[in-house]
């Protein structure tokens, strides 16, 4: 591929996960607000939020380092991008595929809960630097069971390549049914990566204002708000591709669209665990995380295991 | 992380109102807490000094946004028992009415605060959206949702009809219905239970020795209730329960208040059911004789206190109000001990605090003229000698105390 193509291509895939990213922000707070019996916002309220951020004016700390806090954003940004570009979407083939893929995606998913701790630690506000300890603590807790519990299929499927993976599990679909466990914990470490509740204590707005963001405004903003939809959609398209690979082989429109459901089957289930909890304390969340994901994580490992020990 | 010091206000999103708590952390656990109050003062009480009985009562009925006709009731009772003026009982049950109906919509808000304190949205959404039966209701009764306006020298402003009591019937029946659904969530529901219980604990004794009242007080066993202790308006006739909680700690206190509410809603049963004929109000004198009295009154948040001296003319000499937030908020400090800095604003939120109506200033006038607010240390001093000049020491009582103490 030219340079030209790479970076159009580069551009096209920007502007579909910006747009999966606000109508899945959209998706969100509706179903949200749903279950909450409030009406909720209409269509265009995350663009109405984008716009309206871009056009404030960025405040930088004057104690803070003022490079690192302008590049967290746009380094988290570029991470979650390209985390996309190795998953399968319609089909079993993703733009980038290699042996080796789904460590890479786990890998750069982490980038950004990176990016969020080192901008608030360089924003120097104590509401930020307590917020970005949580999610530093939050990332050690959330980060093992979500590995396992992504690793369990490719155990299975004797491959390390996403796209692979895919091929082996649409060819077998029942084996897909055994890695239920590793889905469960997948998702709920997931609502941990995306600081949600009952996991958002990082920004835990009634104890430390706006966690790690306390001291973003502006462009910088809402480059992190965007960052964090399109995380939304990249962990909701991994789990879909590791655990419900059904259907990848109907052609490009019935694949879309089988797509869109899993997304929003995943969205559906991530907005439904923060509407029926409470957030939990921190070390409540380490213990729960360490206690009994870990160890689901674990036994669905067993599993997998067992499973290929019999078929041989 | 080293030791920090973060502020937790005068302008911080868990609090509803300005007070500044500045919380020393090592890591994220509380070393100690400093409460610096008076963000708020209104002069309200200096204010009823220059208005006449009626003028007063509006405004102190704003004193509080929430329990507003607790303190309006508190003080027109005061002015009442100077006046020497016997209510007709018709004008009583309607207040007692007002009052209970406040302390459901008061209880409700609480529940809701507490929701959103611990991250728990839904319930926030829920409760106050079964409060808003409430507050229509309000709006259908007395003709505002807020500051209902109903007590007057001598009775009350509205006579209810027929109709619109059995309105109230219905509205109750759907509120007890949503209440047993929120004694369900926050005894069930495992993360409200890992966030409530064991948090901002106050032992029995603390309780005591901090003076705590109210579902605060009530959810450490101090058994207390001046409905039942000191009846007024018409709570000697009708009877109801103390709901007292030995957990001690935020989850009792929510266990206290939604259980007092099922109390409320059987007491209201009670009160249409007894409410009697004639009519609302007395004539009531313009000018109130001179003489001082001093009315509890059983508020949402606690026992609520108010001291009036009249001197002969229309306006009264001295208002004191005492709001129950004053007497809880001392106990924040001991719940707060070694807990979480998570668990703060739920702790602080624990007790209802209302700010506004418990800041009050105290400034001495020098010889010169010049004006200063006093010191703590001062202050003490200065009552200890005013009250040894009237004969009174506290010293034996003070020593005493201590000794039980230990």
């Amino acid at each position: 591929m030219s340079a030209l193509s790479v970076i159009l291509v580069f551009l096209g895939y920007f502007l579909l996960l910006s747009f999966l990213g606000t109508a899945a922000e959209y998706i969100d707070r509706k179903l949200y607000a749903r279950m909450q019996n409030r009406i909720g916002p209409p269509w265009f309220q995350p663009y109405a939020d984008l716009i309206k951020l871009a056009a404030k004016e960025d405040l930088i700390p004057e104690e803070a380092n003022s490079a690192m806090f302008k590049f967290m954003p746009v380094l988290a940004m570029t991470a979650v991008l390209t985390a996309y570009l190795h998953i399968p979407l319609w089909n079993s083939t993703p733009l980038i595929s290699f042996n080796g893929s789904i460590i890479v995606i786990v890998y750069l998913l982490t980038i950004p809960t990176l990016t969020f701790f080192l901008g608030g630690w360089h924003s120097t506000s104590l509401y930020s630097m307590i917020g970005a300890v949580r999610t530093l603590t939050q990332l050690f807790a959330y980060e093992v069971p979500l590995l396992l519990a992504v690793l369990s299929p490719a155990v299975l499927a004797h491959t390390w390549s996403i796209a692979d993976m895919s091929e082996f599990y649409s060819n077998n679909p029942l084996y897909a049914l055994t890695n239920s466990i590793g889905f469960l914990v997948a998702l709920v470490a997931l609502q941990g990566k995306l600081e949600r509740v009952p996991f958002d204590m990082p920004e835990a707005e009634t104890e430390i204002v706006g966690g790690t963001f306390t001291e973003y405004s502006g462009r910088l903003l809402a480059m992190f708000r965007l960052a964090i939809d399109m995380e939304v959609i990249v962990g909701a398209s991994l789990i879909a591709a590791v655990f419900l690979p059904f259907g990848l082989h109907f052609g490009l429109v019935i694949g879309v669209i089988l797509y869109l459901i899993k997304i929003l089957f995943i969205l559906l289930l991530l907005a439904l665990l923060r509407t029926v909890t409470a957030r939990l304390r921190i070390e409540q969340m380490v213990v729960f995380c360490w206690k009994y994901l870990a160890p689901a994580a674990l036994a669905q490992i067993f599993i997998s295991l067992t499973l290929n020990w019999i078929v041989k | 992380m080293a030791r920090v010091t973060i502020p937790i206000g005068p302008q911080h999103p868990a609090l509803k109102e300005p007070e500044s708590f500045i919380v020393t952390l090592n890591g994220e656990n509380i070393v100690n807490l400093d409460m610096r109050l008076g963000y708020n003062h209104r002069g309200i009480e200096k204010a009823c000094e220059q208005r006449t009985y009626v003028q007063a009562l509006y405004l102190l009925e704003r004193v509080c946004g929430i329990c507003s006709h607790s303190h309006s009731s508190c003080f027109i009772q005061a002015v009442e028992e100077i006046a020497g003026l016997q209510l007709p009982p018709r004008a009583v049950y309607i207040r007692t009415l007002i009052a209970e109906l406040e302390r459901v919509h008061s209880h409700l808000l609480w529940l809701g605060v507490a929701g959103h304190e611990i991250g728990f949205d839904t319930l926030l959404m829920y409760s106050w959206r079964d409060r808003e039966a409430i507050m229509d209701l309000f709006a259908s009764l007395t003709g505002n949702r807020v500051n209902y306006g109903m007590n007057t020298l001598g009775g009350v402003r509205r006579d209810f009809t027929k109709e619109q009591l059995t309105e109230v019937l219905k509205v109750i029946d759907i509120c007890e219905e949503r209440t047993k659904y929120y004694i369900e969530v926050c005894t069930q529901e495992p993360t409200v239970i890992n966030r409530l219980s064991g948090v901002g604990t106050l032992s029995h004794d603390d309780a005591v020795r901090l003076g705590t009242i109210g579902p605060t007080g009530r959810a450490s066993g101090v058994n207390k209730d001046v409905r039942r202790e000191d009846p007024y308006l018409a709570y000697g006739d009708l009877s109801f329960n103390v709901i007292v909680d030995n957990h001690n700690d935020v989850f009792g206190r929510a266990v206290v208040r939604l259980l007092e509410l099922m109390e409320t809603y059987k007491m209201i049963r009670q009160i249409i059911a007894k409410m009697p004929d004639g009519p609302i109000t007395v004539k009531a004198p313009r000018k109130v004789p001179a003489g001082e009295a001093f009315s509890r009154y059983e508020a949402p948040r606690g026992e609520d206190t108010h001291y009036v001296k009249g001197n002969g003319t229309d306006k009264p000499e001295r208002v004191r109000v005492r709001a129950p937030t004053l007497a809880n908020l001392q106990s924040v400090a001991k719940m707060l001990e070694n807990n979480n800095l998570a668990d703060l604003p739920i702790a602080i939120a624990a007790i209802d605090p209302c700010f506004s109506c418990t800041d009050r200033m105290i400034g001495t006038i020098s010889s010169t003229g010049a004006r200063d607010s006093i010191r703590w240390d001062n202050m003490r001093n200065y009552s200890i000698k005013w009250y040894r000049k009237q004969g009174i020491d506290f010293t034996d009582l003070n020593r005493k105390l201590a000794k039980k103490q230990e």
